[in-house]
């Protein structure tokens, strides 16, 4: 199956990457290669297999739930494209 | 002075206790080169003399006080611009992170500043570590030091060249599928993606959280051992870092070789890969029988299937590890924006570059409604056959042989535009991430153009002090490692 221009718009709106109309047809056909690539995993035979997530099995570790972390929210906020009284500034969401 | 730029890290160790060099002096020789060269090269992103010679003059002071000195105090390298370096300008090769002031440390940093290394700069990369030429950073394409119309491959391209052009003695890189073995081939190096779960991912920007991992890049498989002692080991902050008692990884260099079993697998040896690689490393296969090695032939018969189930695992990760840059808290934000969506679609699209992008929405697409069966969850079954594959082949050899990349480095522009042909560059080094498993690359000869080509070692889990033994007693033997380009000197 390949990928049509609506369903490569899908997908950008879902991973929030804005893509012109031109945009569009370059990728639609660049991604139609790499799933073409990608397609001959659909052949193999993977019944009973488990899938791997990780590449060493350990499990979550857990720690004691103490504050660890000091204060540093005037340097984290140094690096924010906008930010007021401690706040980050994001265009109004609820008017 | 200038001999020293092809000094072992043990012989500048030395040289700096016997105070023939100080630390200071070191720097500002690479400092110094890195001004003649790095225009004509690129493997710099950023460099800052006076916080390099601070940290110098600070090593000079350990060692003239003489406490918490270890083998690498006073010895200078470079970090891949994906760690995080406080206050330094951490890029990862992107626009989007073009003016980020990391407020921390990667653990890797922190590590080597303990150890009393000094920074000389930030890397350049492909963007994201996405990519095997280079040619992906924002920043613009490292050029490969044996023929600067070559790429120097990648992600870790600027820390390959920067040592092949004696810029810097050492590296940090990292390897998510083979962006620290197919450089250090490439540009004639040794490089070592140690087992997953070794070196602490904390502060290393992530790309495929199940894959990335970070290692030493150097001249020899004696300097990155020392390296490795400095980086691994456990640390809370990575979820995935591993609790395990420290090791010398230098204790089984002198070992002798008599009675290795060397597995070839023969997947590694069909077609697709050139005759000039193949006929080098052959002639590598032979001076190790002469070392007294035996080589068997073993099966990995999944390994065809490691590139495309890692463009499948590798871009999900990446797609969500990269929703973090939403050009809110840091980064890239745009210009002009009418709402908030539009702010991080327009912010996005403008910080990330073309093939990050790429990537980004095949991990939406493998992972999005009615494809996640199909598509990730098959590819992460593959994974464990690929996995499954090496604990069979294992039962038959002590380390496995093969080549590190299937072709000498190749010219600026010949495989950008398909990314599948890209993608291939890294086919015999994707299933040793996907396993978790161990892999260096070590310099074993020149191929067409006179370009260097790498042997890959493939070790077992935790085999890291047996891959260091077996490059160490190879170069003991051979002096591939010492070869030093011409336009650099």
């Amino acid at each position: 199956m390949s990928l049509t221009l609506e369903d490569v718009a899908r997908i950008a709106l879902l991973s929030r990457i804005e893509l012109s109309a031109a945009e569009r047809e370059t990728t639609r056909d660049q991604l139609n290669g790499i799933l073409g690539f990608i397609e001959q995993l659909q052949a193999v035979d993977t019944t009973g297999i488990e899938p791997m997530a990780h590449a060493v099995d350990v499990v979550q570790r857990l720690r004691p739930d103490r504050i660890t972390e000091t204060d540093r929210r005037a340097d984290f906020q140094a690096l924010a494209p906008e930010t007021e009284a401690g706040l980050y500034l994001v265009p109004r969401v609820v008017e | 002075m200038s001999d020293l730029i092809n000094s072992s890290l043990r012989e500048l160790s030395a040289a700096l206790a016997a105070k023939k060099v100080s630390a200071v002096e070191l720097a500002t020789l690479f400092l110094d080169r890195i001004d003649k060269f790095n225009r004509a090269l690129n493997a710099f992103i950023t460099t800052d003399r006076a916080k390099t010679l601070a940290q110098a003059r600070n090593a000079d002071e350990k060692l003239r006080v003489g406490a918490d000195v270890t083998a690498l105090t006073g010895i200078p390298l470079a970090h891949k611009d994906i760690f995080c370096t406080r206050g330094w300008r951490t890029t990862c090769g992107s626009k989007m992170l073009a003016n980020f002031v990391s407020p921390y440390d990667a653990n890797v940093v922190e590590k080597l500043a303990a150890a009393g290394m000094v920074t000389l700069g930030k890397l350049n990369m492909d963007e994201f570590a996405m990519g095997s030429s280079n040619e992906t950073s924002y920043f613009g394409p490292v050029k490969n030091p044996w023929d600067v119309s070559c790429v120097p491959g990648g992600s870790s391209g600027g820390s390959a060249a920067a040592i092949a052009a004696r810029l810097t003695p050492a590296a940090t890189g990292t390897d998510t599928g083979g962006s620290i073995r197919q450089p250090a081939a490439l540009c004639g190096l040794t490089g070592l993606k140690p087992t997953y779960g070794v070196v602490s991912r904390y502060g290393m920007i992530a790309f495929a959280s199940s894959l990335d991992q970070g290692g030493p890049m150097a001249k020899s498989a004696e300097d990155c051992a020392l390296l490795l002692n400095a980086m691994a080991g456990f640390d809370p902050r990575d979820s995935t870092s591993l609790e395990r008692p420290g090791e010398d990884y230098s204790r089984d260099l002198e070992k002798p070789l008599a009675g290795l079993r060397i597995g070839l697998p023969q997947e590694f040896f069909g077609e697709g890969m050139d005759a000039d690689v193949r006929a080098a490393v052959d002639v590598a296969l032979t001076e190790y029988r002469k070392l007294g090695a035996t080589t068997v032939e073993v099966r990995l018969p999944n390994s065809g299937l490691s590139v495309p189930a890692y463009y499948v695992i590798a871009p999900a990760e990446a797609s969500s590890n990269l929703s973090r840059f939403d050009g809110v808290r840091y980064g890239h934000r745009a210009p002009e924006y009418a709402d908030l969506a539009e702010m991080y679609s327009r912010s996005r699209a403008q910080g990330f570059g073309a093939e990050v992008k790429r990537r980004i929405l095949i991990g939406t697409y493998v992972l999005s409604h009615g494809y996640y069966d199909a598509y990730y969850l098959q590819a992460q079954k593959i994974r464990r056959l690929i996995a499954a594959d090496f604990v069979a082949a294992f039962k038959q050899c002590d380390v496995m042989m093969g080549p590190t990349s299937p072709s000498v480095a190749f010219a600026f522009g010949a495989k950008s535009a398909d990314p599948v042909q890209m993608y291939l560059s890294d086919i015999y080094t994707i299933s040793t991430n996907l396993a978790g498993l161990p892999g260096m690359s070590l310099p074993c000869g020149f191929g067409n153009n006179n370009m260097p080509v790498g042997l890959q070692i493939i070790g077992n889990w935790f085999g890291e002090a047996k891959m260091l033994n077996v490059a160490h007693q190879y170069q003991k033997a051979t002096d591939w490692h010492t070869r030093m380009p011409g336009g650099v000197k």
